[in-house]
């Protein structure tokens, strides 16, 4: 429910007046949330531009916190939450830090026994309360943009295409592979062949725990793919566990070499280079 | 209709393939490569695909007639320049271009036609040294 | 929600030409990835012919669409011909009535994200196709 413009601009009178009260009683509730692990004066800082931003808000005459009035409010909250979310502070504990500000505010508006007092404090209470929930919206975006990012960064580490030999190139795969990956190493991987124009690639799989049926589809694809390109694939490193996997799902590997490791294959492919003259 | 240019080098004809050919372009080089080997008496041939930023059915087709007519008439093919985006979608798509030789790039590829000429010459040098046997891995 | 679509006839050799540079041109603006527009200008070629050789030509429409996490393409191709009279046979893997590889209907099926198929023997044939961005 939306404030009365009565009751904004009275918010802000309040917020002006008692300034340093409410900031500092504001601080030392949300510090009791924060277990110590912002400094005061940092806390104090925060709490005291918030506090402004709040001010300016209601003066602004926002009576609602999607308002044009409390677009720079909006954009402190936004802050905050990135920087809670950054700092590893929890979803909750960043929210709380918002609803410290109500418990802040209660004494400093009268007497609770007065109906319209607290009239006035449930209506302060649901802007705050919408405050928090914008936090907890913000955060939560943040928190998803920092997971794809290390999601992301985690591929790009995860796959290395390293040349090996003259005309080998050669990608040892670690941990497990998903879909979405098993397709960039594949990419990577024919990407390298052309841009090096090396005929061999070795996809040594000796940190793949395990094998399903997908990513064994993806590999032998990217083997097929890379053939019809004019290079040959061979796949080393293939465990014990790994081999009674691939036969227990009844995936043909057909005419693909495997060799037991990585120095195997490449033996493989330097006496095959030389066989074919190149 | 556009055309797709045959260029001879040596004892190749080189097909480089630079626009998005219309079925009926594709058939053309199919005719005009098949009467150019038997008027060159050339032994190899190399489509470079390069330059096509796709390949489908038809296409891939006509590119494996020309590798089958080519061997009939004693002319090997390679295909060389595929791009990985384009592999990848001929895998799904399902097409493996079976009996087709390929290479990463024309010079890989000159080289392979080149190696099958040699195996041809050595039928007839008489003063080879029987070659020491290649030790090859267990 | 849909942006505005751009249709083109598909008549002749040329025109599958065509229907191949405008998915490329639109896959290029809704960002696919490389590999994705390869396998969607593909599919897109392949449905194109059919509709160009089984359906005795027809009219293909291009749309950029957007669902609330993605954009994506929608690609329609539209033809008044003869229609598939054993749909589960034209989509097996090799079969043909045309003396093509019979990878046309099941090929692009398996290149794109989602694939339906409304065909009446004598009325023709539609074949919607989308792709979504990853």
């Amino acid at each position: 429910m939306p404030l009365s413009p009565d009751e904004a601009s009275r918010f802000a009178e309040l917020l002006e007046g008692q300034a340093e009260q409410l900031a500092g009683r504001w601080t030392e509730l949300a510090a009791a949330g924060l277990r110590g692990r912002l400094s005061s004066a940092e806390l104090r800082r925060q709490t005291a531009d918030l506090q402004r931003g709040f001010q300016q808000a209601f003066a602004g005459g926002a009576l609602d916190l999607g308002d044009d009035a409390a677009a720079e409010l909006r954009a402190q909250l936004n802050e905050l939450s990135s920087n809670r979310a950054r700092q590893g502070f929890s979803a909750t504990e960043t929210a709380v830090s918002i609803y410290a500000f109500k418990d802040a505010t209660r004494d400093a508006l009268g007497d609770q026994n007065d109906a319209a007092v607290l009239r006035d404090y449930v209506a302060f209470s649901n802007f705050v309360d919408q405050a928090a929930l914008f936090t907890f919206d913000s955060y939560v975006r943040v928190r998803e943009a920092i997971i794809a990012d290390q999601a992301e960064q985690l591929l790009e580490l995860s796959t290395p295409v390293v040349k090996l030999w003259e005309g080998v190139v050669a990608v040892p795969l670690v941990g497990t592979l998903d879909s979405a990956r098993a397709q960039v190493v594949m990419e990577r991987l024919l990407q390298t062949l052309v841009d090096t124009g090396s005929p061999y690639a070795i996809i040594d799989i000796t940190g793949v725990p395990a094998v399903d049926t997908q990513v064994a589809q993806h590999i032998l694809k990217t083997v097929v793919a890379a053939r019809l390109m004019g290079a040959d694939c061979i796949i080393s490193g293939i465990r014990p566990q790994i081999a009674q996997t691939i036969v227990a799902l009844g995936i043909e590997f057909g005419d693909i070499a495997t060799k037991a490791s990585l120095a195997d294959a490449l033996r493989h492919v330097i006496s095959q280079s030389k066989r074919s003259g190149r | 209709m556009e055309r797709v240019p045959v260029l001879k080098i040596g004892d190749i004809l080189l097909v480089s393939i630079q626009i998005d050919m219309e079925d009926q372009v594709a058939l053309q080089l199919q005719e005009d490569l098949a009467e150019r080997i038997v008027a060159t008496g050339v032994h190899g041939v190399i489509i470079d695909i390069s330059a096509l930023d796709i390949v489908d059915s038809f296409v891939g087709r006509t590119i494996a007639t020309i590798a089958s007519v080519s061997r009939v008439l004693d002319a090997e093919t390679v295909v060389v320049g595929m791009r990985p985006a384009v592999a990848i979608t001929l895998v799904e798509l399902g097409l493996s271009l079976p009996g087709i030789r390929t290479a990463l790039n024309v010079e890989l590829g000159i080289e392979m036609l080149g190696r099958r000429a040699d195996r041809d010459d050595e039928l007839f040098d008489d003063d080879d040294e029987p070659g020491q046997a290649v030790v090859t891995t267990p | 929600m849909s942006d505005e679509s751009q249709r083109l006839r598909v008549v002749t050799d040329q025109d599958v030409v065509r229907v191949r540079q405008l998915v490329r041109t639109v896959s290029v603006a809704v960002k696919l990835s490389l590999v994705d527009q390869t396998k969607l200008v593909t599919a897109a070629s392949e449905l194109a012919r059919n509709t160009l050789v089984y359906g005795g030509g027809g009219e293909v429409e291009v749309t950029r669409v957007h669902n609330e996490r993605r954009a994506g393409i929608r690609i329609v191709f539209a033809d008044q011909g003869p229609g598939i009279v054993d749909l589960d046979l034209a989509l097996t893997d090799g079969y043909t009535t045309g003396g093509g590889l019979g990878l046309g209907l099941s090929g692009a099926r398996r290149l794109v994200d989602e694939f339906a198929i409304d065909t009446e023997p004598g009325k023709g044939t539609t074949i919607t196709i989308v792709k979504w961005c990853r």
